[in-house]
């Protein structure tokens, strides 16, 4: 069977990798944890002075699975394949990029359905908390092992974007750049109550089982399906739904007077809900959410952002979108005001997109020739 | 007037060549409504300057970010809050300050924020503009190519009227010039500048 060329900007078909750690983490609720396995993949070419390569950091639901495709299924395209590729705004034939898949994910580096080694069972609910910093300190090791010391770039978007923080603040002679995309640097109490609801939705169903519903052969497909259902809502501008949805009725004009789903909005979230389901894990939902929440670098310095930045060396790229109001510009301008104070590096960019916090993932020619003349910027710093 | 050029070899605008004259080697620069980032690009080439741009304009936050010039997308009158906690050794404001809304706020915090205000104003009191009025019309022409009914320009002075306001802000003028076609007039500017550029700060108390 003949098989068809990837078009000519994409990656093409690409195979995850894993690396194996003994040494245990210590996280930052003080429990040790190891030994762990990360999955990621790379893009592109790593130069001689090991001087181009850059770090994508994922948000909630994605993975190490940033672009092209899987060699078994060339429709599995991956998550940020319109913003990293051959001649796309971070360029794999000047970048060596990393996507690599977060610890407590349910892609493929160790979480909560990976087998305790103690037990010899699912970690389930005994899979420890973990944090952004946790993360980043697991990054960290990886770009060891991969004889990386210093990025050109760490960059994500939204809980990815607080990864390229944690990165510029924990290790700041490990990147020159951090580009920070629809972020924040701390969830606002409407966060972490829309985190709550969709977390006490997956706890309460009965299928939950505290969280070791792996061991009775089921999953809490409901609770999950409706976490996702209320993050979907979070993700989109109420324009865009309108414009999406309006008040469209599925079949008829008229009322049906019931409770199914009548409108195009309630089927296509009950879609999304179920979809998702089928392929996250509910554990992983609890841990990723818990993460968001408890990001906060100025904890440790009176509340102070601008002091927690002090320390970093890195330029900084922010970019919001107008119409986000999960992370809406102003929690960006907060960041970009904190680094002004410490006298950093910063551009910022705040992009008028329709689609609320999910432009961050979209095609928007406006964000992606930013994208690209910033890479552009951090491409002539490599030596080649 | 000796040309400065930038980058590409193309001469600064004149105002922008009077305020880079004006700026220190090394200094820490400012620049509202800062456009392509021509002036900054050439303050940071030329005289190693820390620059940062703000601009409200989509193509212009791209332009500035080709040229490698640090850029932050915001609207000047919404405030400059975000630059609080920051100091300048000059705030820069070329043909900007008359697109403002809320000018007198603008002014009194960019005496703040900034050691030195390095600012720009098209000079409504040119004889062009004068007899355009007298002849029944608001002057429409290449320096203020804009009709009354669809212009970015809020607020047109005299170099007299905008002297009279520093003044007036407790700003002491340090430095003025006046331009046409980017040569400098020191005969009659009031009446014979498109262009004055003035350098002022706040008057110690």
């Amino acid at each position: 069977m003949a098989i068809a060329p990837p078009p000519l900007n994409s990656v093409g078909p690409i195979a995850p990798q894993t690396a194996d750690f003994l040494e245990p983490l210590t996280l930052k609720s003080g429990q040790s944890f190891g030994p762990y396995q990360l999955v990621y993949e790379t893009y592109g070419t790593l130069n001689r002075d090991r001087s181009n390569a850059v770090l994508i950091c994922h948000a909630l639901n994605a993975s190490h699975h940033v672009a092209g495709s899987r060699p078994d299924d060339p429709r599995a395209i991956g998550w940020w394949d319109n913003m990293v590729g051959p001649g796309k705004p971070v360029d794999t034939r000047r970048f060596f990029v990393i996507g690599i898949n977060n610890l407590g994910s349910c892609f493929g580096s160790t979480g909560p359905a990976s087998l305790n080694p103690a037990t010899g069972e699912p970690y389930g609910a005994d899979f420890p908390v973990i944090t952004v910093e946790d993360w980043v300190q697991a990054q960290a090791r990886l770009a060891d092992r991969l004889g990386i010391k210093q990025f050109a770039a760490v960059m994500g978007g939204s809980l990815g974007g607080m990864q390229a923080m944690q990165w510029s603040i924990a290790y700041p002679d490990r990147l020159r750049h951090a580009v920070v995309i629809a972020s924040t640097a701390r969830l606002s109490a409407q966060n972490i109550a829309f985190n709550e609801v969709a977390r006490r939705a997956i706890v309460n169903d009965p299928e939950f089982h505290g969280g070791h519903y792996y061991a009775k052969n089921t999953v809490p497909k409901t609770g999950l399906s409706v976490a996702r259902m209320i993050g979907h809502i979070t993700y989109l501008s109420d324009d865009d739904m309108a414009e999406k949805f309006g008040r469209q009725l599925r079949g008829s004009d008229d009322y049906r007077f019931g409770f199914d789903a009548e409108f195009e909005i309630e089927s296509y979230l009950r879609y999304q809900g179920e979809k998702f389901s089928t392929y996250f894990d509910a554990n992983t939902y609890l841990l990723i959410t818990r993460a968001l929440d408890y990001f906060d670098p100025a904890k440790a310095f009176s509340g102070s952002l601008s002091e927690a930045f002090a320390g970093i060396h890195c330029s900084n790229l922010l970019i919001s979108f107008t119409t986000d109001w999960r992370f809406p510009p102003e929690r960006s301008r907060e960041i970009v005001q904190a680094l002004l104070a410490q006298r950093k590096s910063v551009t910022y960019a705040e992009i008028d997109a329709p689609h609320g916090h999910d432009a961050f993932l979209m095609n928007d020619p406006r964000y992606h020739h930013l994208v690209a003349a910033y890479f552009d910027r951090i491409g002539k710093e490599c030596a080649v | 007037m000796k040309r400065i050029l930038d980058h590409y070899g193309e001469s600064l605008r004149g105002d922008l060549a009077q305020i880079a004259k004006w700026v220190a080697p090394r200094a820490r620069v400012l620049d509202l409504g800062c456009g392509d980032g021509t002036l900054l690009h050439w303050l940071a080439v030329q005289q190693s300057c820390e620059t940062l741009g703000v601009e409200i304009a989509d193509e212009n936050v791209l332009a500035c970010v080709k040229r490698g010039v640090n850029v932050i997308q915001a609207d000047i009158d919404r405030g400059l809050a975000m630059f609080a906690r920051d100091r300048f050794d000059a705030v820069v404001l070329s043909q900007a300050l008359q697109a403002t809304r809320e000018t007198e706020r603008v002014l009194r915090e960019i005496g703040e924020i900034g050691r030195e205000c390095l600012v720009s104003i098209p000079n409504f009191g040119h004889w062009s503009h004068v007899t355009s009025l007298l002849s029944g019309h608001m002057p429409v022409n290449k320096r203020l190519p804009y009709a009354w009914y669809d212009t970015p320009n809020f607020h047109f002075a005299t170099a007299q009227d905008f002297e009279e306001l520093l003044t007036r802000l407790g700003f002491d003028i340090l430095d003025r010039a006046f331009l046409d076609d980017d040569q400098p007039i020191k005969f009659m500017p009031n009446l014979r500048s498109t262009l004055a550029v003035y350098r002022f700060q706040k008057r110690s108390p």
